[in-house]
């Protein structure tokens, strides 16, 4: 049947039909809805991990248990999850292991924009890269043969314009294949040095096999073209931006896995065309392997390696017309993303800014505590990097910053590498205060669950970890739960912890507005008549809240009523 | 033939996406070769957003670039005005009259342009205007502009009634179904 499909979907679709029983993932832009889609097919297990790590580690288990398993993540997700992934090259698999990684080029909703290609090569593991659903569908099950033939865990390279554009995908059925059986076998799984030296030959040879297979694989294909002074290289959605450009006029090489990669396609492609270039996103990661191979190429001093390609970009910088169109002469004002309305996060971010504080940032939502108004957050690295961060600054800062520095994380990120962090504080005793913002929900990649929020992936109740105990066991003694909504409750709470000789965590608990199950009270009616157009109401920076005529106005289909412009207002207009 | 395109724009969480695959399930019908690409994550949350909705007999790209949109449906007015410079010479605007400040214009950094519609269509654009907003309003729900707008944009569209309908009843929830359809028929009608 022919459907329309995310690239995402189009994953899950191909691990359901290749027979994959069990999938562990953690949620993150651009690679979210491989796993969601995944785990509305019964037949399927599917979880999410309290982190990559975990949940890459929880894949492997599943496939040396006999069962073909799977793992996604994000470009970032996977520096967490490298850990485990150089050393399973080593080990190879028992049932197949797939593992997504989805990049973002652009940063649509990303800190970085690394390229993750690289990985496959460090680790030595191959890499399929699709150019549209269709293929994301095919190389999902493709990557479970090529694991299971040659022992290895393979990974499927998404991009954002792939992962989230829905093309045509023609879905077959589900064949799951015979149980592995697991047989004890310590020189393949215990990767203790005596092991580990005789592996990694076996790791080396088995890269010199496939790309044996990579050589004559359909995956890579020479499209043929009418004029062969020039000759293109590429793989993924630059694929779609070269035809889209240049129709059949150029020779294309059309790399379906780009690592290990076919030296002698490569060399005899070269050696057709008059003139060779590669286009690709972000690294010239094929151009520098052309280089190696000793051709003669361009890619990288045409092409930009930052964010992302384009028709226009490809047709332009290959000698192509490109027309421009009509733009108003007038400044169009930037719409960037904003906290929205009600959200709990708010307000608490005004109270941090009207102490002055230095507040270290994580990954979430709450990262818009980093804009005007607010301009409340200092650091944003990495997930978990804002309490570990935290008891650094504290531990080596100068007197007069004591008591005026916390971190702040949300309720996931806190559990995905906040709570290690936490440990360290405690552990190595620095006065340190942190506020986990726990709005009950995985926000920013759009409402998944968490350990926190007492529900599983598929929506089915489950054991819920308590925060309060949580960091009471790992160590630390002053824990107290604040509601965000209520300001001069949240300044009190930070003004004595932060007073505390000891360290504290302050948990600013609601749960995020835009939660179906949250019941609000419904749009504030501003008074004009008692509005003295003081603007204090503006300083939280709500999309809700304007001034027309020098007089407050609530737009009704934004506002919900979360109340805390109200706290702000001196003169009772709101 | 050649490839359609369609960019739908708006601020994030006004339903673009809806719009996007609803158009999708409609033309994969007629049997072309359909791209739809969608925006997740950060700049969702109420940002400004794009969607690409592709047709053809083959479509390779999944996003859209300068003049090359036929049309751009867009959910408010600074919206449209954003994204002119990717229309065809011939292409056209349809519009929700709706203004939604940004961030700066509400901080008063930045000021929301006057008579845009009248300055979009001095470029030689064609532009068709409704307030979407109040017409979904009166048809049951101010969440419904997407399917008003749908219903403008099927006056430009030889598909029939019946798969439009189609389209709708397996893009929106049973309960929402009849004030959906309500809210297409005042976009098309109008």
């Amino acid at each position: 049947m022919k459907t329309l499909m995310l690239g995402n979907e189009a994953v899950a679709r191909g691990l359901y039909e290749a027979g994959c029983g069990f999938i562990s993932s953690y949620p993150g832009t651009p690679s979210t809805e491989i796993t969601e889609c995944a785990a509305k097919y019964d037949e399927l297990y599917a979880e999410w991990a309290p982190n990559e790590k975990v949940a890459l580690e929880a894949a492997f288990g599943a496939s040396l248990s006999g069962k073909r398993s799977f793992c996604a993540m994000k470009h970032v997700g996977l520096n967490v999850a490298a850990d485990p992934l150089f050393t399973i090259s080593y080990t190879g698999v028992n049932a197949g292991l797939v593992i997504g990684v989805a990049d973002d080029a652009g940063m649509h909703s990303s800190q970085n924009e690394q390229d993750s290609r690289h990985y496959a090569r460090a680790s030595k593991l191959p890499m399929l890269e699709p150019s549209d659903s269709a293929e994301a569908y095919e190389f999902a099950k493709l990557a479970y043969e090529l694991s299971e033939q040659y022992d290895t865990a393979v990974l499927i390279k998404m991009c954002t314009r792939v992962s989230h554009s829905q093309s045509v995908v023609e879905t077959g059925e589900r064949v799951v294949p015979e149980r592995k059986k697991y047989e004890k076998n310590p020189g393949k799984y215990i990767m203790m040095p005596a092991n580990a030296k005789k592996q990694h030959p076996v790791v080396e040879a088995r890269t010199r096999t496939l790309t044996a297979w990579a050589e004559t694989a359909e995956i890579n294909r020479v499209e043929p073209g009418q004029d062969s002074s020039l000759g293109i290289i590429t793989s993924s959605t630059s694929y779609q931006y070269v035809k889209e450009a240049f129709g059949d006029t150029y020779p294309v090489l059309k790399l379906g896995m780009i690592w290990p990669l076919p030296e002698q396609k490569i060399k005899s492609f070269a050696a057709s065309v008059q003139k060779l270039v590669v286009v690709e996103e972000l690294d010239g990661f094929i151009e520098t392997h052309c280089k190696n191979l000793g051709l003669s190429v361009s890619g990288k001093e045409l092409f930009p390696n930052i964010g992302e390609l384009s028709q226009n970009l490809v047709k332009e910088k290959l000698g192509g017309k490109v027309q421009s169109g009509p733009s108003l002469e007038e400044a169009i004002p930037g719409r960037p993303p904003v906290m929205c309305a009600g959200c709990p996060h708010r307000s608490i971010f005004y109270v941090l800014k009207k102490m002055k504080l230095t507040v270290l940032g994580d990954i979430g939502c709450y990262t818009l505590g980093a804009v005007p108004p607010l301009n409340a957050i200092d650091t944003t690295i990495c997930m978990g990097a804002s309490v570990s961060g935290l008891h650094g600054f504290v531990k080596s800062g100068e007197e007069e910053s004591a008591g005026k520095t916390v971190a702040v994380i949300g309720d996931s990120t806190f559990i995905h590498s906040g709570v290690t962090g936490l440990i360290n504080i405690a552990y190595n005793e620095s006065n340190s205060t942190v506020i986990i913002l726990d709005n009950s929900i995985t926000g920013m990649t759009g409402h998944q669950q968490n350990p926190t929020t007492g529900y599983n992936l598929k929506g089915d109740p489950c054991t819920k970890i308590d925060l309060e105990s949580l960091c009471h066991a790992v160590g630390i003694k002053r824990v107290r739960v604040v509601d965000p909504y209520d300001m001069e409750a949240c300044e009190t709470a930070l003004r004595e912890e932060l007073a505390a000789a000891e360290p504290s965590v302050i948990i600013s608990r609601r749960p995020c507005a835009l939660l179906k199950y949250v019941k609000h009270p419904g749009p504030i009616c501003a008074d004009p008549e008692k509005c003295k157009g003081c603007k204090a109401c503006m300083n939280i920076g709500c999309p809700a809240i304007s001034m027309e005529n020098g007089k407050v106005k609530i737009d009704a289909t934004l506002c919900v009523g979360c109340g805390v412009c109200r706290q702000l207002c001196k003169f009772g207009a709101l | 033939m050649e490839t359609k395109n369609i960019m739908i724009v708006g601020v994030g969480g006004q339903g673009t996406l809806l719009a996007s695959k609803l158009l999708g399930r409609l033309l994969l019908g007629r049997g072309y070769d359909v791209k739809v690409s969608e925006v997740h994550g950060m700049s969702q949350r109420g940002g400004s957003v794009v969607t690409y909705v592709r047709w053809g007999d083959k479509v390779f790209s999944p996003i859209i670039d300068k003049v090359q949109a036929d049309c751009i449906l867009s959910f408010e007015l600074l919206e449209a005005a954003r994204y002119t410079e990717y229309l065809k010479p011939d292409g056209r605007v349809i519009v929700n009259s709706q203004q939604i400040n940004p961030m700066p214009v509400i901080a008063g950094t930045a000021a929301y342009p006057e008579n845009l519609v009248q300055k979009i269509e001095e470029k030689g654009i064609h532009v068709d205007a409704l307030d979407a907003l109040t017409l979904a309003e009166e048809a049951g729900s101010s969440k419904a502009v997407n399917l008003v707008l749908m219903g403008r944009l099927s006056r430009h569209f030889d598909f029939t009634e019946t798969e439009w309908m189609e389209a709708i009843e397996r893009s929106v929830p049973p309960k929402f179904l009849e004030m959906n359809k309500k809210a297409f028929a005042a976009g098309a009608s109008c």
